[in-house]
């Protein structure tokens, strides 16, 4: 510093332009560190599908398979159950399946390839418990007297039908997903392709 | 003391402020003369952080932070928590402290905040140490939090799998966030290794640092006092304040008495009833992790159920956001608004003892209000109250009552008909 302690410009300049050069290779820096908490190669290459085998599912049956760590279940759905999804039409909050929550083929109005076979992740969308199967119908299943048959999540009392949509007024603000699939043959599943991708 | 060895404690002197360090935070560290039983829980949160340190550092000998299935089908973490508790000489022991320690922590922070509130001990000028208790606060709330994870049982799975997805609700930048926090789209192994990690190193380090800054900030300012007064204004003619005493011996052997106190309880806890009815370790807990199946009724363990029972108050979408976004917001108000109590508060006295009756029906109400939505926190959404009062609408009433509490402050805390304070301390 100059003897009458006057400000050097110069070196306030240098002392800048080093700190925020410092101050790029800091961000820099973070980059891997933060990097490193996303998921990591192995967990995106574990989304492998799943083949099912659904040949010894009964009409009414479910069956609950893991596929990237989520349980999917697979619904074959009586006539009557099939049926109950004329009546839920006015309760749900997006009947006609607007949302992308299934691929194209299943926006219909079963959400599925199949009209009877139900697939679906098992997660609710409000956050993410899997909700029970209430398939009894009207005051025995413990839901309410005029119960449609369907799926009742614990945590927060979100109910969805047969298709796996929302009752309206609900925490859960979408359908449940109906992931990828395509049948290999006509009992056999595979989850998480469907040669479109 | 000989001289040799003052001669040694010279040397140190010169080179490292031993000396003046335990004159400056012990021996003539002058505290009010008046503190009651209100002020053991400081040392006594202290305490329970050595425990959970040291239990903590003798459990990781043991446990594995693993959620692959071992030969007999069931989680690695999960099976080396029931290894600790069945073949580890004294590690059930260890571990029940540790758990126990985990409310312990709670019960005697809630304590040490309410006593703040009761003798305005966040008030000018001890609102940074407020503040940084605030942040002691959210620390611990995440300790806890990721804690929980670890044994891997139903509820550390299903609860970390609510509480991680609630960042999803936030807009834009939410489901990237949740997923950076779990490291992959589903919480995993992934998720228990990072818990695990900020659990022992990370958020430990952040307490013990602010832990640290709040008593710096305490010793700077001087403690506050039943009464609400500044000793300080008052000195005699040696320079301390008249009503103040040497920390030690005085406080020193007055907090052994309150640890005495502390431990015969926790020990009776820890001995008798370390599942604390199911309050302290969830009974679905002794359950493995299960990624397919939810138990039927998932609640936080109970220092968390007043928080979540402000989430779960919010069941309207506002300004086209999702009704969950609105519930963790109100969640995280609910914390950070305790840290502008300093700010918040115009009332010309400190302490309760001088206050009018609006503070003292205020606060009676809030801590009222506080217990209720820790109760319903506890319970399912469809609870009533002897079967027959919702308990939902109730919870949406005292959250409401909760934030009106702070919010309204500035008024009635101006407002209230208070008593003068005494000049100096008394009794």
């Amino acid at each position: 510093m100059s003897v009458d302690q006057k400000m050097d410009g110069g070196r306030r300049q240098l002392l800048l332009a080093t700190s925020a050069a410092g101050g790029v290779a800091a961000v820099a820096v973070a980059v891997p560190f933060v990097g490193s908490l996303t998921p990591s190669e192995r967990a995106k290459a574990a989304g492998a599908p799943v083949e099912v085998d659904i040949s010894k599912l009964q009409p009414g049956q479910m069956m609950t398979v893991e596929w990237r760590g989520k349980p999917v279940w697979i619904i074959n759905r009586s006539k009557e159950m099939l049926e109950s999804l004329k009546k839920t039409d006015e309760l749900v909050s997006d009947p006609k399946s607007d949302k992308p929550q299934q691929p194209e083929y299943a926006k219909n109005e079963t959400r599925s390839i199949k009209p009877e076979i139900m697939v679906a992740v098992g997660i609710c969308t409000h956050l993410g418990c899997s909700p029970s199967d209430k398939f009894k119908t009207g005051a025995e299943s413990g839901v309410s007297a005029d119960w449609a048959g369907g799926f009742l999540c614990p945590c927060h009392g979100s109910t969805f039908d047969l298709a796996g949509r929302v009752y309206k007024n609900k925490p859960a603000p979408d359908n449940l997903e109906v992931p990828p699939h395509k049948y290999l043959a006509d009992t056999k599943i595979l989850i998480g392709d469907d040669g479109k991708a | 003391m000989t001289t040799k060895a003052q001669a040694v404690l010279d040397w140190i002197d010169e080179r490292f402020p031993l000396t003046s360090s335990i004159k400056g935070h012990l021996t003539e560290y002058y505290a009010p003369k008046n503190f009651n039983f209100w002020y053991f829980f400081g040392s006594l949160a202290l305490l329970v952080l050595v425990i959970q340190i040291v239990t903590g550092i003798f459990l990781v000998m043991h446990y594995k932070p693993d959620a692959a299935l071992n030969a007999s089908g069931i989680p690695a973490a999960f099976a080396s928590v029931e290894y600790i508790m069945r073949d580890v000489p004294g590690g059930w022991i260890i571990r029940y402290l540790h758990s126990t320690g985990a409310s312990a922590f709670f019960v005697v922070v809630y304590l040490h905040m309410f006593r703040g509130l009761l003798y305005g001990s966040y008030r000018k000028p001890r609102e940074l140490i407020w503040v940084f208790g605030t942040l002691i606060f959210l620390a611990l709330m995440a300790e806890a939090f990721m804690g929980y994870l670890l044994p891997w049982g139903q509820m550390s799975f299903w609860g970390a799998q609510v509480i991680v997805n609630l960042f999803s609700a936030i807009p834009v930048i939410g489901p990237d966030l949740s997923i950076v926090i779990r490291g992959d789209f589903v919480v995993s192994d992934a998720t228990l290794n990072r818990f695990f990690s900020f659990h022992v190193i990370a958020v430990p380090l952040i307490l013990i640092g602010l832990v640290v800054a709040h008593i710096v900030a305490l010793h700077e300012v001087g403690s506050n006092n039943p009464d609400g007064v500044e000793i300080k204004k008052k000195k005699g003619a040696d320079g301390h304040p008249l009503d103040g005493i040497p920390f030690h011996p005085y406080y020193t052997v007055k907090d052994i008495v309150g640890v005495v106190g502390f431990l015969i309880v926790f020990s009776f806890i820890v001995f008798f009833a370390p599942e604390g009815g199911g309050y302290f370790l969830e009974y679905n807990n002794f359950i493995p992790a299960d990624p397919l199946k939810t138990p039927p009724h998932i609640a936080p363990v109970w220092y968390f159920t007043p928080f979540y029972s402000l989430l779960r108050a919010m069941v309207w979408p506002l300004f086209g956001l999702d009704a969950k976004f609105w519930g963790v917001v109100a969640m995280g108000a609910g914390v950070v608004i305790l840290a502008f109590l300093p700010w918040l508060d115009r009332s010309p006295v400190k302490s309760i003892r001088y206050r009018g009756p609006i503070y003292k029906a205020m606060l009676t109400l809030f801590v009222i209000a506080f217990a209720i939505l820790g109760f319903l926190g506890t319970k399912p959404p469809s609870y009533a109250f002897f079967g027959v009062i919702p308990g939902a609408p109730v919870a949406q009433l005292f959250s409401l009552y909760y934030f009106l509490f702070f919010i309204t402050m500035p008024w009635w805390s101006k407002i209230d008909k208070c008593k003068p304070e005494p000049e100096r301390v008394t009794g």
